[in-house]
C-alpha cells in the first residue's frame, strides 16, 4: 500500500519535472510576451490609459483594413496553388518513383530549403525582373515584344511564396500517402471501382488529414510572412506584416503594432478553430 | 577505477535534483558571462548608426587610434532610433546619429548631452547646413551636421530626356509611366509632392494633406515600385526603372564607377535636403570617448570616409573634407552653393501631423 502510494506520488512529480522546462519555456516566449502586447494594445502611443483607439484605428481606416484583405486573398491564392503543385508531387514521389529513390528524391525536393529565405527572394526578383531570365526568354523567342511586369507584382509575391509552400506541403502529403496502407486501394478494386474513383472516394479522404495540416502551416506561415512581399510585392501593395513593421520601424508605435499583431492572430486561430477537425494527433 | 562515495550516482539521482543542480550551473555560466560582457561593454563606444557609420573603412581608425571598440546598432528613421533609446537602459549608448531636423525631438525627450561649440570644427561647415535653429536649443548645441544630400529625382540619363529632369512635373506625366521607382520614406517624398504643388517645406500643414496626397497618387500611378534603399537603389542600377523619385547623390554617386550614366538633377521647383547629425547622449558614460569620436567623424578624414562610405555616399557637411578630385566631381561638389540655395529642408511635423502624413502614405502605399 505504502510503495503503491509513494510511487504514485513520485511518478507525477517527476512527470512535472520533465514537462516544467516546456511549460516554463511556453510561459517566458509566449505567454508573457502575448500578455504584454495584449496590454501594449490596449494604450496610446503618446501615453496616457487604457484605450481601444488602436483596434479603432484598423476598422475604421480603409487602408489599414485593406491590408487584411490582400493579406487574406495572397495567402488563399498562395495555399490552393501550393496544395494543387504538392499533392501530384507527392503523389508521383510516393507511388511512382521507387522506393530506392525516394529518399534521393525528397532531398532533392527540399533541396531549395537549404538556401536562405531572404536570398532566395532575391533570386527570384533576379530572375523575374526587366532583364531577368523569364523575360530575356519571352522577348527573344518572339512571344513578347516588350518585358513583361512581373518582378514587383502581386504576382511576384505568390510565386515566392508558392515555391517555398509547395516543399513544404510535398513533405507533409508525402508522409501521409506513404502511411496508407495499400489495403484500402484493393479493397476498393476489389469492389469495382476504378482508379479514378478509388482516388477520389478512399485515397483523396484519407490524405485529407495532411493536406489540411501542410495547408494550415502554409496559411500560418504565409499570413504572418514580411520578407517576401517587402522584397518581391515592390510596396505596390501593403500586407499586414507591411503594416505591423511600419508601424514599428517610422513611427517607434508599438501599441499600434500590437493591435493589429493581435487582430492577425485572431484570424490564424479562426483558421485553426475552421481546420481544427483535421488537425487533431490521434492515432485510431 | 574508484568511485567517490560521496558522489551521487546519477542513474539514482532524482529529475528535479538534476534540473537544479543544471539550473545552478547555467546561473552561474549567466552571471559570468555578464560580468565579462559589462566590463567589455566599458570599454567600447556604443553608437546608433545609420548603415553608413558601420564601414570598417571608417571606424577602424579610430578605434586603432584609440584602442577602443566601436560597437554599432543600425535603424532607419527616427523613430525607430527613439524606439531603441526607449527600450535600452540609460548609459546603453553614447552617440546617435539622427535627421538634424529631429534634434530637438530629443532634447526635448532630455536624451542628449550640449556639445563644445570650441571643439568643434563649425567655421569649416557649408553654412546652409549647420542648421542651427535645428541643432542648437536654448543656446546650446546638441548636434553637429555631419552629411547631406538632396532628396531629389535620380536617373539614367541616357534613357531619359534631361530637359524634362529640371522639373519634378516629369514624374506625373505620362512620358515616363512604368519606368519610375519612388524611394519608400514618407518624409522626403512628400516634401517632393509638396514643392511639385508649390508649397514650402517647412510651411506644411494638415490643409495641405489632400492636395499633397492626390501628388503622390499620380506618383504612385506611374511608379513600378516603391523600394527602401536597396530596392530602389538595384532597380536604378539594374535599368528596371529610368527615374527614381526621391534619389540623389546618395543613390548615384556610389554607383558612379559601376554605372556612370546615373545622375540627379535639382529641378526648377527645388528639392529636399536632408542632413543627418551627430548628437551625444547625456547618460553616456564615455562621454570623452564620444566627443573623441564626433571630432573624429568631423575631421576632414573622418569626413571623407564617411562622404564615401561603402552603403551610401553623400556630401561631406566639412568643405574641408579630404576628398579626391575624382570623388568631389562625383558629390558635384563645387555645384554645392547652388543647390544648396535652391533645396528646402526636410518636412519637420510635430506628432500629430507626422501621423497624418504616415496615413497619407500608407494610402499611396495602398493605392491601385
Amino acid at each position: 500500500m505504502n510503495s503503491a502510494t509513494n510511487s504514485g506520488r513520485a511518478l507525477p512529480r517527476a512527470g512535472w519535472a520533465l514537462v516544467t522546462p516546456a511549460l516554463g519555456w511556453t510561459l517566458l516566449f509566449f505567454v508573457l510576451p502575448f500578455v504584454a502586447m495584449g496590454f501594449s494594445s490596449l494604450t496610446a502611443h503618446d501615453g496616457g490609459g487604457f484605450t481601444l483607439a488602436n483596434y479603432g484605428q484598423f476598422f475604421t481606416n480603409p487602408a489599414y483594413w485593406q491590408a487584411m484583405v490582400n493579406s487574406l486573398q495572397v495567402t488563399a491564392i498562395v495555399t490552393v496553388v501550393s496544395v494543387l503543385l504538392a499533392y501530384p508531387f507527392a503523389w508521383i514521389l510516393a507511388e511512382q518513383v521507387p522506393e530506392r529513390w525516394q529518399r534521393l528524391a525528397l532531398m532533392l525536393a527540399v533541396l531549395p530549403f537549404w538556401t536562405s529565405y531572404v536570398v532566395r527572394s532575391y533570386s527570384w526578383l533576379l530572375v523575374l525582373a526587366q532583364n531577368g531570365v523569364i523575360n530575356r526568354a519571352l522577348t527573344g523567342s518572339g512571344l513578347f515584344s516588350e518585358p513583361l511586369q512581373l518582378a514587383n507584382t502581386r504576382l511576384a509575391t505568390v510565386i515566392g511564396f508558392v515555391h517555398f509552400f509547395v516543399m513544404l506541403l510535398t513533405l507533409t502529403i508525402f508522409a501521409n500517402l506513404k502511411q496508407l496502407s495499400p489495403s484500402y486501394r484493393k479493397a476498393a478494386a476489389d469492389l469495382g471501382a476504378g482508379p479514378v474513383r478509388t482516388f477520389l472516394h478512399v485515397v483523396l479522404p484519407l490524405t485529407l488529414p495532411g493536406i489540411m495540416v501542410g495547408a494550415f502551416l502554409t496559411f500560418v506561415l504565409c499570413v504572418g510572412d514580411y520578407i517576401t512581399p517587402q522584397i518581391l510585392g515592390g510596396n505596390n501593395e501593403l500586407l499586414m506584416p507591411q503594416l505591423v513593421m511600419m508601424q514599428i520601424g517610422r513611427r517607434g508605435d508599438f501599441p499600434l503594432a500590437s493591435a493589429l499583431s493581435i487582430i492577425l492572430m485572431a484570424v490564424v486561430t479562426i483558421a485553426y478553430l475552421a481546420c481544427a477537425r483535421w488537425l487533431k494527433i490521434e492515432r485510431a | 577505477m574508484t568511485i567517490n562515495p560521496n558522489t551521487p550516482n546519477p542513474t539514482t539521482r532524482k529529475p528535479l535534483s538534476v534540473l537544479k543542480s543544471h539550473l545552478h550551473a547555467a546561473c552561474a555560466a549567466t552571471a559570468l558571462l555578464l560580468a565579462t560582457g559589462s566590463l567589455a561593454q566599458a570599454a567600447d563606444l556604443n553608437a546608433l548608426i545609420w548603415c553608413d557609420h558601420a564601414d570598417p573603412a571608417l571606424l577602424q581608425p579610430f578605434e586603432e587610434a584609440n584602442g577602443v571598440k566601436v560597437n554599432v546598432k543600425e535603424f532607419e528613421g527616427t523613430g525607430a532610433g527613439m524606439a531603441i533609446v526607449e527600450q535600452s537602459q540609460p548609459g546603453d549608448w553614447d552617440v546617435m546619429v539622427i535627421d538634424s531636423i529631429d534634434i530637438p525631438r530629443g532634447v526635448e525627450k532630455g536624451l542628449f548631452e550640449p556639445l563644445p561649440d570650441d571643439k568643434l570644427p563649425l567655421a569649416d561647415l557649408f553654412p546652409q547646413v549647420k542648421m542651427d535653429s535645428y541643432t542648437v536649443v536654448d543656446g546650446k548645441r546638441y548636434g553637429i551636421t555631419e552629411k547631406f544630400g538632396y532628396n531629389t529625382i535620380g536617373y539614367n540619363k541616357t534613357k531619359v530626356d534631361l530637359a524634362d529632369m529640371q522639373s519634378l512635373a516629369a514624374l506625373t506625366g505620362d512620358k515616363y509611366k512604368g519606368k519610375i521607382a519612388i524611394y519608400d520614406y514618407y518624409l522626403p517624398v512628400i516634401g517632393m509632392a509638396a514643392l511639385a504643388i508649390g508649397k514650402k517645406t517647412t510651411e506644411l500643414t494638415e490643409a495641405d494633406l489632400p492636395a499633397i496626397k492626390q501628388e503622390l497618387l499620380k506618383m504612385k500611378a506611374n511608379a513600378k515600385l516603391v523600394g527602401e534603399v536597396t530596392a530602389s537603389q538595384t532597380a536604378l542600377a539594374t535599368g528596371e526603372v529610368d527615374i527614381l523619385v526621391g534619389g540623389g547623390e546618395w543613390v548615384t554617386a556610389g554607383l558612379a564607377k559601376e554605372n556612370p550614366a546615373l545622375d540627379f538633377s535639382i529641378p526648377r521647383e527645388g528639392a529636399v535636403l536632408w542632413s543627418q547629425s551627430l548628437a551625444m547622449f547625456k547618460d553616456s558614460k564615455n562621454k570623452d570617448t564620444a566627443l573623441k569620436f564626433i571630432q573624429y567623424i568631423m575631421s576632414p578624414e573622418g569626413q571623407a570616409r564617411l562622404a564615401t562610405s561603402a552603403c551610401y555616399w553623400g556630401m561631406p557637411a566639412n568643405t574641408k573634407a579630404a576628398l579626391s578630385d575624382e570623388q568631389k566631381k562625383i558629390l558635384r561638389f563645387d555645384e554645392q552653393p547652388d543647390f544648396l540655395a535652391r533645396a528646402q529642408p526636410y518636412p519637420a511635423p510635430d506628432a500629430d501631423l507626422d501621423k497624418k502624413m504616415q496615413d497619407v502614405w500608407t494610402e499611396m502605399l495602398q493605392a491601385q
